[in-house]
């Protein structure tokens, strides 16, 4: 993590305004969103959108020759630039050639990357943006902190103050009268301008139309009023068939603000008949900039499909904490992380890569289906093989993926911290981690693993065996999570078996980007678990659960490995969630579950790999309930504690904010007792209630089941 | 169709007017520019040409409608205090208004002046957006208009404010016709 980002980091979270402000749209988007969509089928919504903008290279070529006949043939001048210079310089030849003084300029993402007003300023004309939001951060001289709301991080006093300056006026922070103020303002500057500038939402490749999608009515205007209209349009935004709007304008207003539709959608097909008469000049400049690139790309293709809605934002659990100036550059959030790498060039987005804590809230939102942890995740292997890992972090891997190297490196290190620990937890930390553990109390590492206790547990002879996949924290920090397995797993008539040379998922690894790490202990696994006889693999951590299943075959695959891969796929094929088999065997009579029980109510974590990946989050709820618990769900269950792995320690400040949001929804439930499937999420959340010193438990729902199956014994 | 689009239209925060004839709809823009105060004042209002417009002689309009000036130019509708355009579809799952706006007179009228009257045929309102924009053939409409509700910001603390750039007022009148009632 660049020092220079973990100090605007830090800034951000200071500021009094900004997280607050943030926090409080994120939570009244979840439900307007979701009302916007109701009766939509918005995975078959998606699906035809990112069928629609399949931005192939070839296509994008084809596309773009069709449209500039299309619209050179409806009268429009259409021109194609590769470079943001290129850009600059037409508008600016466009201007002289007019001998045009002031430009207004409808919101538009392009001209922000090409930085086309400073170019338009140097060169002497005045440029003004008309949107509200562009208008006031014009005004305060920084740039958008959202892509819908570019002002988000601004108050009503800030406007007001900067309104006063722009007026001569003193101006209350009434925000009636400010938007007042705005029109009047800008209505000069719409009649006044020579030349209108807009970006637009869709092109469409066989009519050569242009969509502009705008609520204030500000885009109406700049291409209405002034004699000449120059839009600036990425290649991306084109489309084939005039049907093709139909889709994206479904999605854009309902992501974006949740609309149904935006007040004003206008779609331009040639020059229409200028406010003065005559006929409007129309320029459209199709711009390349690394497009062209990015298309040849089989895994960043996918992000030129995006509609810019936002959404990326608006669900971020990190976004939501540090706004736009810090994570992101002219395009913010997930999507700005990779449209600023595959655009500036790898490694130059200073570490916004690192921001991302991988829960993947962004991938269900997004309306053009683009998997933006992947693509985020590629750019952190793709800036770490320009910049290679701190020696350190190296060599943490090449211990990672040296099962024996790492594992008596943890025996070493449980009996080396006896002075330090303090009861379960550790007093003491070593250096790298007493930044992690200031708002959160770390779990000393148990005195015996897993691996030590399971052949001492008592286990009833079964013919039917399902093998355990412990995973570093259940083996080394939660054994008793593995006991509760065991105990449940017996109930139901199964004998748990625990295959020695197990090591690490892989998953640590993977998502800092060392594959060949990953490889080694998919290997390792696959070997491990070879054994037949088992009737399935169980795993108690959702992330190891998804490291097994998806993603070891996969990097396995990548590195030519086709045989390894081979074995880590039938892993991948018995490996199971112990939620999702445990509710198995409830239906198939194998587990009694007690009934009429009457527990403490529990509320449920949801954790990010369980909910978003495996789609798990009923199995352990039911069988909480069914075993006499009552669940009162807490607000956002499903938003990511904070833990995220190896982010807690990274990135501790923003894992503490997200922290402390969790304890306060788990407070508002009043519950005992908090559930959760993933031992990260457990050690994060009950470290939290340790420091915190709130009396809540929390455990795993293993452990949860497990103790009632006791108490009925 | 006619009550979903008016449901829909209200809820993206239009004012909706039925009217039983071309005569109603007149005597109902009457009473709208009365209520805003047209012809007082020096206020006008600008109505550029349009199928109700034509079917009213202009004398009769300058009768019935004081302050209205038909000659629509940048500067008599950025003078104007209302504007009444009329529409060639509405899209009922919506309340859009659907226009071929390609004369610069219509796309005058209805956004410089802080309120606007829409006029829609019965008729003419359709299911959903799609529909609406299937009725039209992109190479020969330069400007086509899709409104739906005021002009709108949210862009100062997220608060939800009525007329930026565009108009703070949308009525909407939707008369019927004899084919209307024909049918």
């Amino acid at each position: 993590m660049p020092a220079d980002l973990r100090h605007q980091v830090r800034r951000a979270l200071e500021h009094p305004n900004l997280s607050a402000a943030l926090t409080r749209f994120s939570e009244d988007y979840r439900v307007s969103r979701a009302r916007a969509y109701q009766g939509i089928d918005f995975e078959a919504l998606r699906q035809r959108i990112a069928e629609r903008k399949s931005c192939a290279a070839e296509r994008l070529d084809r596309l773009a020759a069709r449209f500039a006949e299309a619209a050179q043939a409806c009268g429009a001048r259409v021109v194609r630039l590769h470079t943001p210079a290129d850009v600059r310089d037409y508008v600016l030849a466009v201007a002289r050639r007019h001998g045009v003084r002031l430009i207004v300029k409808s919101k538009s993402m392009a001209t922000e990357e090409i930085h086309l007003n400073a170019a338009l300023e140097q060169a002497g004309i005045e440029v003004s943006e008309t949107d509200l939001g562009e208008w006031i951060v014009q005004l305060a001289r920084q740039r958008p902190s959202h892509m819908v709301l570019p002002a988000i991080h601004l108050t009503r006093d800030d406007v007001a103050g900067l309104f006063s300056r722009e007026t001569g006026e003193r101006l209350q922070p009434e925000i009636p009268r400010l938007v007042q103020v705005a029109r009047e303002q800008l209505r000069e500057k719409f009649l006044r301008a020579g030349i209108g500038i807009t970006g637009a939402n869709i092109a469409v490749a066989e009519t050569g139309s242009l969509v502009l999608v705008t609520n204030e009515g500000n885009a109406r205007l700049v291409a209405t009023l002034p004699p000449v209209h120059i839009a600036i349009v990425g290649v991306e935004k084109l489309v084939e068939r005039f049907e093709d709007i139909e889709p994206i304008l479904a999605a854009l207003p309902r992501s974006a603000t949740a609309q149904q539709i935006t007040s004003y959608v206008s779609i331009l097909t040639g020059p229409a008949e200028a406010a003065g008469g005559g006929t409007k000049e129309m320029h459209i400049v199709l711009f390349d900039h690394r497009r062209i690139e990015m298309s040849e790309d089989p895994l960043f293709c996918q992000a030129l499909r995006c509609i810019r809605c936002a959404s990326c934002l608006n669900v971020c659990p990190v976004y939501r904490l540090v706004g736009g100036h810090v994570f992101g550059k002219v395009y913010t959030g997930a999507i700005g992380t990779v449209l600023t790498a595959c655009i500036e060039g790898w490694g130059s987005s200073r570490g916004l890569e690192q921001l991302c804590i991988q829960c993947g809230a962004c991938r269900d939102v997004c309306p053009a289906k683009i998997d933006l942890p992947e693509l985020i995740l590629e750019v952190r292997r793709r800036a770490a093989a320009l910049a290679p890992q701190p020696l350190a972090a190296r060599a943490a891997f090449s211990i990672l993926s040296n099962r024996r190297a790492f594992h008596g490196l943890l025996r070493a290190a449980s009996l080396a911290q006896k002075p330090l620990a303090d009861g379960p937890y550790l007093r003491h930390l070593p250096l790298w981690l007493t930044e992690a553990g200031k708002d959160r109390r770390l779990p000393a590492l148990a005195v015996e693993p897993l691996r030590s206790l399971f052949p001492k547990l008592k286990q009833p002879r079964s013919i039917r065996r399902a093998a355990f996949f412990a995973g570093c924290l259940i083996d080394f920090v939660y054994p008793e999570i593995g006991e509760a397995v065991v105990r449940v797993l017996n109930r139901a008539g199964i004998e748990v078996v625990f295959p020695e040379k197990q090591t690490c998922c892989g998953a640590p690894a993977y998502f800092s980007g060392v594959p060949e790490a990953v490889a080694a202990n998919a290997r390792d696994n696959a070997e491990a678990f070879s054994e037949d006889g088992c009737e399935a693999v169980i795993s108690a951590c959702p992330t190891c659960t998804v490291a097994l299943q998806t993603d070891a075959p996969r990097v396995l695959h990548e590195e030519g490995l086709h045989e390894l891969a081979a074995r880590a796929e039938r892993l991948a094929a018995k490996t199971v969630d112990f939620a999702t088999y445990v509710r198995r065997l409830a239906a198939d009579g194998s587990l009694h579950l007690p009934e009429g029980a009457s527990l403490p109510p529990l509320t449920y974590h949801d954790s990010c790999h369980l909910k978003r990946t495996l789609h798990a989050e009923q199995p352990p709820r039911e069988l909480l309930e069914r075993s006499g618990y009552s669940l009162r769900e807490m607000p956002e269950s499903d938003v990511c504690c904070g833990m995220g792995g190896s982010y807690s320690l990274k990135m501790p400040e923003v894992s503490s904010a997200m922290l402390a949001r969790k304890l306060r929804m788990i407070a508002s439930t009043e519950a005992d007792g908090v559930a959760v499937d993933c031992p990260g999420c457990l050690m994060q959340i009950r470290g939290g209630c340790a420091a915190a010193g709130t009396p809540v438990q929390v455990r795993h729902t293993a452990e949860w089941l497990a103790s009632v199956l006791e108490t009925t014994d | 169709m006619v009550g979903k689009f008016r449901a829909s239209a209200e809820a993206a925060g239009a004012e909706v007017i039925e009217a039983r004839s071309p005569d109603a709809a007149l005597a109902a823009i009457a009473r709208l520019l009365k209520e805003e105060g047209v012809g007082q004042e020096g206020r006008t209002a600008v109505w550029p040409d349009g199928p109700l417009r034509s079917a009213f002689h202009p004398e009769l309009l300058a009768q019935m409608l004081p302050g209205l000036v038909l000659d629509v130019t940048r500067d008599t509708a950025a003078a104007a205090h209302l504007g009444v355009t009329e529409f060639d579809c509405g899209a009922a799952s919506t309340g859009t208004l659907v226009q071929d706006a390609s004369a610069a007179a219509q796309r005058l009228a209805s956004t410089l002046p802080p309120v606007h009257i829409a006029l829609l045929r019965a008729g003419a309102i359709v299911a959903g957006v799609s529909a609406a924009l299937r009725r039209f053939d992109p190479a020969q409409v330069p400007f086509l208009a899709l409104v739906t509700g005021p002009s709108r910001t949210a862009d100062i603390e997220r608060v939800l404010t009525i007329g930026v750039h565009g108009p703070r007022r949308l009525v909407i009148v939707i008369y019927e016709t004899e084919t209307s009632h024909a049918r």
